[in-house]
């Protein structure tokens, strides 16, 4: 239950349909919001911004998510979620970091700085690999490399592309999956939904036509999920999973201020209504 | 806020009027069926329409 006259408000640049569905359960329950739209704020850092119980960020950028939930945790304000968990999921080296430390089965993955040594990394764990940049979203950038060949002209393409981010070459394991993978919702300490995401390409995802289908939450799915979503500190997530024939369920990456438009009517889990009433709780505990 | 009804603006792109639902809100991308652009709704009241910003290298989920 949450406490009457709660402040509440939304951070948000980009109005996409998620931010509609969350507007409209903020609406059903009479409960009034503010819309903090990031391109406008200024932040005195000398001075608490606002007074809210609770802010639910939903930014489409993830540096000014990072940013803006650093100077209202740090001021004491709520947030769903926490800069802790934006600054591990938004940064998959630190997310790969977070889910090794915390026993959570996901895929061998090794870290170099430069050409040379990837390279050497890439031949010592045998192709196909895949590349990702460390910050980066809708599986931009992110290359499966199948030989020696590939991998030098990749390694080339990122080192010159100007952010030295594309320099930390992240690399993984290719795991060979069933031509889908599992996008799983977790909420607080419940894994609240899943879809299998297929595509005949070996990027699942929707963002990129990867087709959603109902995945049943097993007991197993909910306990990798709970973990990965501990390990980056909890709240509201969704774990990216992929099935390995020989090791089973295999964590690839956790999403902080996940999209769900595709995954309402496909689970029959009323997903925003799940996420505000996460929010009301948050702001509610004193 | 939403707008109370279905509005038009002109595409800044191409001109085109672009027809707007009833629901659409500030912050809100919608396309130009003439054109193809995204459009970024900048203000309800008035309807005013300009072209969304390019996607950028930290944007996702």
């Amino acid at each position: 239950m949450s406490k009457p006259n709660l402040k509440i408000a939304m951070l948000l640049s980009r109005v996409r349909v998620e931010e509609k569905l969350l507007f409209e359960q903020f609406e059903k329950r009479g409960l009034p919001f503010d819309r903090l739209d990031d391109r406008e704020l200024v932040f005195n850092l000398e001075a608490k911004p606002f007074d809210y119980d609770v802010v639910l960020e939903r930014c489409i950028s993830h540096s000014r998510a990072l940013y803006s939930l650093k100077i209202l945790n740090d001021w004491g304000i709520k947030t769903v979620n926490t800069y802790e968990v934006s600054n591990t999921c938004g940064n998959k080296f630190l997310t790969t970091q977070a889910l090794f430390h915390a026993d959570v089965p996901s895929p061998v993955t090794k870290l170099a700085f430069t050409r040379e040594s990837a390279l050497a990394a890439m031949e010592e764990m045998g192709y196909p690999v895949v590349v990702k940049p460390p910050v980066g979203s809708w599986g931009r950038l992110i290359a499966k490399l199948n030989d020696r060949e590939a991998a030098e002209a990749v390694l080339e393409h990122k080192e010159t592309l100007g952010n030295y981010e594309h320099s930390l070459f992240y690399i993984q394991e290719y795991i060979q999956k069933p031509q889908r993978d599992i996008r799983a919702f977790v909420v607080g300490d419940e894994t609240i939904a899943a879809i299998y995401r297929r595509s005949e390409h070996w990027i699942t995802n929707t963002a990129r036509s990867g087709q959603a289908s109902n995945c049943p939450v097993t007991p197993e799915l909910n306990d990798i999920c709970v973990r990965a979503a501990r390990a980056v500190g909890g709240g509201v997530v969704a774990v990216d999973v992929v099935e390995s024939a020989d090791r089973g369920l295999l964590v690839i990456e956790v999403n902080y201020t996940m999209e769900f438009r595709n995954s309402i009517d496909t689970t029959g889990v009323n997903i925003p209504a799940r996420i505000v009433d996460y929010a009301l709780e948050v702001g509610s505990n004193q | 806020m939403a707008s109370a009804v279905a509005e038009k603006a002109a595409c800044p792109e191409c001109g085109a009027e672009v027809e707007l639902g009833a629901k659409v809100e500030k912050g809100e991308i919608v396309q130009c069926s003439d054109c193809g652009s995204d459009l970024e709704v900048m203000s309800v009241s008035p309807m005013e329409l300009a072209l969304a910003p390019e996607e950028e290298e930290d944007w996702g989920e």
